[in-house]
């Protein structure tokens, strides 16, 4: 199992493959605004979707982020992570555009 | 048993460097949890963005000062340079050439230099266009988040040339390949945190 993980040519197509995904998602992102055939809000709700996929992509095949138990650290720290921003950010414009709404 | 254990995030070295591996699990979560703190203040440069992307100030507007064809290239750039570090840390794990290592990071390190070229060039269009931090709220936010990326990536490129002096003085001992496992990490989140930038900066203000 072991050997078969740290086969070079293995991990050399791990990272090309991921190379390839991110290539293909950055380029239909930038080719929906660049040619725009959606609504706006469709569109931006399609690129936030498009980089999500991506940043996924990435955290699998850059960073070696697995499911796998051993690496149930790192994943606790990134999903704790994403926790503490999504509340920093959530809260910070849910009340600064709460805000801004009662001053007009 | 344990060599076969994936340690960190990255690339682990496995079997192929048992003691290197034993020590690196430590080492790399460490600077995964700075990774992530980093992340934390990249995450609210961002709400601050999106806080005071309205606040333009009858000044230059996001869609008048981004342009999406500079903005692909420093993507393209920024994506093959990943790929490139993702060669050199296959390079380095299982024993190749130090040439081979060398050229590889030779590679990212014109790519990520190139990336700030590019930047730079950007930065110094809008700045032309009047375009700068001090003209309004939008711009303040813009010139806090997205040059402190570009920091990060100096930062690695510095960290790459350092890189390749101790690769040609000191060899490939455990703490060097430990170093680049690091590097690895910080280059490949620089990545990541880049595609934030272009999808919630550069293609929203660009939408019609």
């Amino acid at each position: 199992m072991s050997e078969r993980r740290d086969d070079p040519r293995r991990e050399a197509r791990g990272y090309v493959l991921g190379y390839a995904a991110a290539l293909l998602l950055t380029s239909v992102a930038f080719a929906l605004v660049r040619w725009p055939v959606l609504a706006s809000t469709a569109t931006y709700a399609l690129v936030l979707a498009l980089a999500l996929i991506q940043i996924v992509v990435q955290f699998r095949c850059f960073l070696h982020i697995g499911l796998k138990r051993s690496t149930r650290d790192d994943l606790q720290l990134i999903l704790f992570s994403s926790l503490i921003i999504a509340l920093m950010v959530g809260g910070t414009l849910v009340i600064l555009f709460n805000l801004r709404m009662r001053m007009m | 048993m344990t060599a076969g254990e994936t340690k960190h995030p990255g690339l682990n070295l496995g079997s192929t460097d048992a003691q290197a591996h034993e020590a690196a699990g430590s080492a790399l979560f460490g600077f995964w949890a700075f990774l992530m703190s980093d992340a934390v203040i990249f995450a609210l440069l961002f709400a601050t963005y999106g806080v005071m992307l309205p606040a333009t100030a009858g000044g230059p507007t996001p869609a008048s000062e981004y342009k999406i064809g500079p903005t692909f290239l420093e993507t393209l750039v920024l994506l093959t340079s990943s790929l490139t570090y993702g060669l050199a840390s296959i390079a380095m794990k299982h024993g190749a050439a130090q040439a081979s290592i060398q050229t590889w990071l030779g590679l990212t390190l014109a790519l990520g230099l190139l990336f700030l070229g590019l930047e730079l060039h950007d930065f110094a269009g809008m700045i032309a266009h009047g375009a700068t931090p001090m003209r309004s709220g939008f711009l303040s936010a813009f010139f806090a988040l997205v040059p402190l990326h570009g920091l990060h990536v100096l930062a690695g490129s510095l960290w790459i040339v350092v890189m390749m002096a101790q690769l040609r003085i000191i060899g490939l001992d455990a703490r060097v390949k430990i170093n680049l496992l690091r590097l690895g990490l910080f280059w490949h989140f620089l990545d990541i945190i880049w595609i934030a930038i272009f999808s919630t900066v550069y293609l929203p203000g660009l939408i019609p």
